[in-house]
């Protein structure tokens, strides 16, 4: 592999404490250097990108992503999934289990790493945390583990069992993994479509109580706090309501390893865009209340939040063009989520920059406990982002790298647009030049 | 939660909801929020005037143009009116329900409408058990499309007949209607609130004209949030003393299925809000009493009450043609600068 310079950009590394002018050398896939800008020895065969005015920063990792492979490529492929990660300068993605057939055993997860797979990022399974993602016997977490899963999870399926729920935080704490869920009382939405409240019944739609997350948050934190000992490590995914999040809180103050992802729609919208039945507004959290997504934006800016994760959930067109109540929940969301970051996190709410990359690497790096990602420390992966923090741009659906192009972004504005992504020192991404 | 008041609470400014784009068709009539008070207007006054011209003139109106009846339930009074009062006017009328047609098959929604645009339909009624699906439908077809009851979402030829019926009753000499023209009036809708599109569309739009509406009925089928969908809108659960304050009392079917599981206790329920002719008596005397149908006797109201001094539910059924004569003729005309 040929070395790749990219200088005189203003390197952001929040883990190293950098934010000023560098230039790096990526040798091999790792970086090899970092120097004062300009102070970098040219050598012959090293390609150059000038990043001059640009920011160069930790890829993005996102946490939590549907690749939809296996068996159900018609929605997304692990090639056209990680196109779309690239494009949204994301060098990681962990790709959920609620595939066909489930993620469950080694195999599944080996082939989701295979070169034959085409993917153009990192990808890192998560594999069921229990067989089926039935919600009973819980899966080999020692031998998923070293098939390369990074985290065990029922995505989409809650672990609604006291005893399997207990069982799958022991054994993830004994192998070192994190227990992700996604907190739903799914005795308490059944045949809901949106969130409950005062939009749902104007609509006529059955909705989700708030209570549906937070009971459960609540009782797997209990649980968490009962095992102490063992040192489990609980992940609430995409949470969404303000009480789900104030359990988190007080969890993290009583010193349990609890922590939370937030998905940029949770932040920036509410169930008014369901507007007259639009199903790119339906998702599982579904879009909830105005204060509830308040306090999802506190808890961002106050750094009970751990991440940003887009909950990447490519639907094919017809899927979504049916009957509200009949369609399927998710948007797509690998290639909006920094425009909207920094759009709106940074931009409008002031959280600093180095902050928001933060959430959007190295935290979910640490999450994942991903070794020689989320910086650029001399020695780690080569996983960079190259983005103008300036520049406004639009998005259109219809020229997303995905698959799907169902998302309610469509046409928005955002700021900061990826130059360059490189995945382990090979350009991943590159943005069409200025015409 | 003491943990959720000791986090400062801010709120911030986000993006605003896209305006909607619907209805995309100035004929199409997908909720009563569609119509300005001067529409409703214009529809009440062309249903009487329909209602009054000559069979042989008024068969001129839409003479010929197509009509499509898609209807994904059972139903006997909106179907067989929507028929009779396009027919009235002369167009040609065609039905599809989904269990005599290739939604059986598993055609979509989408797909089915727009066969029958390609059929030559120019204006489709639709009556889907799903929320929400006229706007799917006219979003894929452009045609007028008229919301014939969607779910438990919004029926509003059935709001627009029921107002025809109370402005008979009670405000006989107008023939213009506007935002005071129910000023004093209190319309108490009872019983299963929760599903019923009959009662959205009612509280929609009855305050729009100055009357109160009083919900009524037990928690579970009428949450407290039902308040919180409009203006003019109070929760009353007390029957009686609802209807001590009501010139019009609503009855409304338990929709048994829609309920979903939830379990209700029948005889608690009539004891509750049956109304009865006893009940009538003693607390609303002289109050009109409507009933959207189909009317389960000796369940939501007795049989005594049904057949009734104070009933207007058959007066209901028979409005319900001369609204839907002038909901068609604004569907297939409004292109054209039409009427309403």
């Amino acid at each position: 592999m040929t070395a790749l310079a990219i200088c005189g950009g203003r390197l952001i590394d929040p883990t190293a404490g950098i934010d000023e002018p560098k230039d790096i050398l990526i040798n091999d896939g790792r970086v090899a250097e970092i120097t004062a800008a300009g102070k970098l020895k040219r050598t012959n065969g090293t390609e150059m990108l000038d990043a001059t005015g640009l920011v160069v920063a930790p890829g993005l990792i996102d946490m939590h992503v549907h690749l939809r492979e296996p068996g159900q490529g018609y929605k997304e492929t692990i090639a056209t999934g990680t196109a779309a990660a690239a494009a949204g300068g994301y060098t990681s993605v962990a790709a959920m289990p609620n595939t066909t057939p489930v993620n469950d055993s080694p195999e599944i997860t080996r082939w989701m790493q295979q070169p034959e797979r085409g993917a153009s990022v990192r990808v890192f399974p998560i594999a069921a945390a229990t067989r089926g993602s039935k919600g009973d016997a819980i899966t080999d977490y020692a031998s998923l583990k070293s098939a390369g899963a990074v985290a065990v999870s029922d995505d989409g399926r809650p672990i609604l069992k006291d005893s399997t729920m207990h069982e799958a935080l022991a054994a993830a704490a004994r192998v070192g993994l994190t227990l992700i869920q996604h907190a739903e009382d799914t005795r308490l939405t059944q045949g809901a479509s949106m969130n409950l409240g005062p939009v749902s019944f104007k609509l006529g739609l059955r909705g989700m109580p708030a209570e549906a997350e937070s009971s459960l948050v609540e009782r797997d934190i209990r649980m968490v706090a009962e095992m102490r000992d063992a040192h489990p490590h609980l992940h609430v995914a995409h949470i969404s309501t303000a009480a789900a999040l104030a359990a988190v809180r007080q969890a993290r103050r009583n010193g349990l390893r609890v922590t939370c992802e937030v998905a940029p729609h949770h932040f920036l919208l509410t169930e008014e865009h369901v507007g007259l039945y639009n199903t790119h507004a339906k998702m599982n959290p579904p879009l909830r209340s105005a204060a509830d997504r308040d306090a999802l934006i506190e808890g961002i800016l106050d750094g009970v939040v751990d991440a940003i994760a887009t909950d990447h959930a490519p639907h094919a067109q017809h899927e979504k063009e049916i009957e509200f109540d009949r369609a399927p929940c998710g948007i797509i969301g690998l290639e909006t989520a920094l425009g909207l970051s920094l759009r709106w996190l940074h931009q409008e709410w002031k959280l600093p920059l180095g902050r928001v990359l933060s959430l959007l690497s190295a935290q979910p790096a640490a999450l994942l406990g991903l070794k020689g990602r989320g910086t650029l420390a001399v020695g780690s992966f080569a996983d960079v982002v190259v983005f103008d923090v300036k520049q406004k741009w639009t998005y259109r659906a219809a020229e997303s790298r995905s698959k799907a192009k169902n998302t309610p972004f469509d046409g928005w504005p955002m700021l900061g647009k990826v130059c360059w992504t490189i995945s382990e020192g090979r350009i991943a991404y590159a943005a069409a030049p200025k015409s | 939660m003491n943990q959720l008041a000791s986090v400062p609470r801010r709120s911030f400014t986000t993006p605003p909801a896209p305006v909607s784009p619907f209805p995309y068709h100035p004929g199409s009539l997908l909720s009563v929020l569609d119509l300005t008070v001067e529409g409703v207007s214009r529809l009440l006054a062309r249903a009487t005037a329909l209602e009054n011209e000559n069979p042989l003139e008024r068969d001129r109106i839409l003479a010929k143009r197509r009509i499509a009846l898609l209807f994904y339930e059972s139903s006997t009074r909106t179907r067989t009116s929507f028929e009779l009062a396009s027919k009235a006017l002369g167009a040609d009328t065609a039905l599809v329900s989904s269990l005599s047609s290739s939604i059986e098959k598993g055609e979509s929604l989408k797909d089915t409408g727009l066969t029958l645009r390609a059929l030559g339909a120019e204006a489709i009624i639709l009556r889907h058990n799903y929320s929400g699906a006229p706007w799917l439908l006219e979003e894929a077809t452009r045609r007028p499309v008229i919301n014939a009851g969607d779910g438990m979402h919004e029926h509003p030829t059935q709001a627009l007949l029921d107002l025809r019926t109370i402005l008979q009753h009670l405000r006989p000499a107008v023939t213009e209607v506007g935002p005071e023209t129910l000023a004093g009036v209190t319309v108490t809708i009872v019983g299963d609130i929760l599903h019923s599109r009959v009662a959205r569309s009612n509280m929609l739009l009855l305050p729009r004209l100055g009357a109160r509406v009083l919900l009524c009925g037990p928690e579970k089928l009428l949450p407290e949030l039902a308040a919180r969908s409009g203006p003019g809108i109070e929760i009353e659960r007390d029957f009686d003393a609802a209807m001590r304050q009501s010139q019009v009392v609503m009855m409304l079917r338990i929709q048994a299925e829609r309920l979903a599981g939830m379990q209700l206790d029948l005889e608690e329920y009539k004891a509750g809000y049956q109304l009865t002719g006893q009940r009538l008596a003693a607390h609303a005397p002289k109050a009109v009493v409507l009933h959207p149908g189909p009317i389960i006797r000796g369940l939501e109201l007795t049989a005594g009450v049904a057949d009734g001094p104070q009933s207007a539910i058959l007066q209901q059924v028979t409005n319900g043609v001369a609204i839907r004569m002038a909901v068609m003729e604004r569907a297939l005309t409004a292109e054209n600068g039409g009427r309403a």
